[in-house]
């Protein structure tokens, strides 16, 4: 769709606010536990991209998710991830990068037989 | 004989001469020059002098009636002042619902002025023109006259102080900064559409109707003064933005599907907004009038309904996505106030989880909603309150980037999933909370890949620091002060110093 604009050229003069290179060599990721709603939406953070995966699951969640009653109830084993959009099986010990996480990617993780406070998937 | 009386013009005959009359075609300069932003956006007018002018009135009367209500209207506060008025509210911790409408509100109206003033000068035709000139002046009277209302409660409580400041960088008050950065950056004709139609005709009584008898019933004149002021005009705003509405859509049929493409826009962008105001209606009052659902009932699905069946002679429709909206209705003050309450750090108000009386009132005006997904939500921070491990959520969200607003909005349909959109523009991955969230940034991306998304200033190293504290500093927060619980708080205490004095007092 054309741009409507009273300046000619506006369209090409436009700087995207949020590009990669803007945030000092980290990307953004997003993470989002499942069935979890009292953490109101995805959390946001500056990662490096190679960062490895196996990081997240052990620094990064707890530090953000471990005051939740289900946390300590968790079974990483059978945890389903979802990164943007796609089933996908994290290799822990490669980057965030080498598993496909890019800027602005979502990571969903769903912890089956939990969901949340009795069942309220708060 | 008797001598000839004098000749006096009729209303009809003045007020031409004193608009239209005032009026002229340029001949040095050519009229797109002296008058360069009305064209652009594609609205095809043919001819101006068919604008039919809502309310006639001319400028010198506009200057007496609103002094005679400026008269009145500061009587009243100097005597709520003088009277100490503050301490007749229902409750202080009332005064945060005040807070979150005054620094979030206030500037809006300054907003508003300074793009009605530009109107005023730029719009072609003259009864607009005169038409955009008062309603500038209206606008900045609001903001005083708001601003004397924040001046007074500053004086007894936390969390006014910085209130222009705060507007440009909280992360919450980008959300209504935003909106109307929106409005002031298009042309004119949709900031007509979005700010006189879709905001002060189709959503206004949203706005003031329910929080205006919120502050009635919470004993809070200040408000109430300065609502009752601003009504007449607010009537007067309304029928401009309807005006617009019909002028366009009479002047050409091609300019339906650009009118239609705004409405849907700005309703939705309304709706997202409002969203502030259910959670002040549901959560904020300590006597509560109505409740949001009931409010959207009443005042988008009933009186809204009528409106545009009205509006479907000119072949303009229901804004999309109002049947989803309308469902929203039955969540977004619950998911709102939970924002805040695990967000209470980073927040110029303060937070505090529903007393059992007030969980029973939700249930009862949300009966679908409020048990099965909402109750254990509080109940469980309740518990972990108890234990002393009150909920905070220490990361930042994910932020919509047309909105603003924490990605916290379900799914339509299933409350138990967070609606999550995306679109790709220019190689880069963009994030919305609602499919027409998503719409608005796909018809214009160069404009909304450009938005200051608080969250992602913090990581780019703009807002002064990395830590929370360097955030709230750079906010001109105080930590521990204006943040944070009610509970405990300074407004706290000195409230009940206050009643303690009262009491003893009273004997």
């Amino acid at each position: 769709m054309p741009v409507v604009a009273l300046k000619p050229g506006y369209a090409d003069a436009v700087e995207i606010r949020d590009k990669k290179e803007n945030f000092h060599g980290n990307q953004v990721v997003y993470l989002h536990w499942e069935e979890h709603l009292s953490f109101c939406a995805a959390t946001a953070f500056p990662l490096p991209p190679d960062m490895p995966f196996g990081a997240l699951v052990e620094q990064l969640i707890p530090q953000y998710y471990g005051m939740h009653p289900d946390f300590g109830l968790i079974d990483w084993e059978c945890v389903e991830w979802k990164i943007d959009g796609q089933q996908s099986t994290p290799d822990m010990g490669r980057s965030l990068a080498e598993n496909g996480v890019d800027h602005k990617t979502l990571i969903c993780f769903r912890t089956p037989g939990l969901n949340g406070f009795k069942g309220s998937c708060s | 004989m008797t001598p000839p009386r004098k000749k006096k013009l009729n209303l009809k005959k003045r007020y031409e001469l004193m608009t239209r009359g005032l009026d002229w075609e340029t001949s040095y300069q050519k009229m797109d020059d002296v008058f360069p932003y009305d064209t652009f956006e594609g609205i095809k007018i043919t001819d101006w002098s068919k604008w039919e002018d809502p309310f006639r009135l001319t400028m010198d009367a506009y200057w007496k009636y609103q002094g005679e209500k400026e008269r009145k209207l500061y009587a009243v506060l100097d005597s709520f002042a003088q009277n100490n008025g503050q301490l007749g509210i229902s409750d202080a911790r009332y005064v945060n619902a005040i807070k979150l409408f005054l620094t979030g509100v206030t500037p809006l109206e300054y907003q508003a002025h300074r793009h009605f003033a530009h109107l005023g000068r730029h719009i072609r035709g003259v009864g607009p023109r005169v038409a955009a000139q008062m309603q500038s002046l209206d606008e900045l009277r609001h903001a005083q006259t708001q601003i004397h209302t924040i001046s007074h409660y500053n004086k007894y409580f936390d969390g006014f102080a910085e209130f222009p400041h705060m507007h440009d960088r909280v992360w919450y008050l980008s959300v209504p900064k935003s909106f109307f950065d929106d409005a002031c950056s298009a042309g004119p004709f949709e900031f007509f559409t979005a700010i006189s139609f879709a905001f002060e005709y189709v959503l206004t009584n949203l706005l003031f109707v329910p929080f205006m008898s919120g502050a009635a019933y919470n004993g809070d004149l200040a408000t109430v003064t300065f609502g009752f002021s601003a009504q007449s005009d607010e009537a007067r705003h309304m029928t401009l933005g309807i005006e617009v509405i019909k002028f366009m859509l009479e002047q050409h049929p091609d300019n339906l599907p650009i009118v239609q493409q705004w409405v849907d826009k700005w309703f939705w962008r309304g709706h997202k907004m409002l969203g502030l105001v259910a959670m002040m209606m549901d959560y904020m009052l300590p006597k509560r009038i109505m409740s949001w659902k009931e409010a959207w009932e009443i005042y988008f699905t009933e009186a809204g309904g009528a409106l545009f069946e009205d509006l479907s002679r000119y072949g303009l429709r229901v804004p999309k996505y109002a049947d989803i909206a309308t469902d929203e209705a039955e969540h977004i003050s619950h998911q709102n106030w939970s924002i805040f309450y695990q967000y209470t750090q980073a927040a110029g108000f303060h937070t505090w989880l529903p007393s059992d009386e007030e969980m029973a009132w939700l249930s009862e005006k949300y009966p679908n909603t409020f048990d099965k997904y909402y109750r254990p939500r509080f109940e469980m921070w309740r518990e972990m309150e108890a234990r002393g491990e009150r909920f905070y959520n220490n990361a930042l969200p994910q932020l919509c980037q047309t909105c603003q607003i924490p990605m916290g909005y379900t799914e339509p349909g299933d409350p138990t999933r967070i609606g999550f959109r995306s679109t790709e523009y220019a190689g880069e991955r963009y994030h919305f909370c609602s499919d027409g969230c998503k719409d608005i940034f796909e018809n214009e991306p160069e404009k909304f890949s450009q938005a200051w998304l608080p969250v992602h200033q913090i990581f780019q190293g703009n807002c002064g620091g990395a830590e929370l504290s360097d955030v709230l500093e750079w906010y001109h927060m105080k930590n521990g002060t204006d943040n944070m619980d009610y509970t405990g708080s300074p407004d706290q205490k000195q409230w009940d110093a206050w009643q303690s004095v009262r009491k003893r007092v009273a004997g």
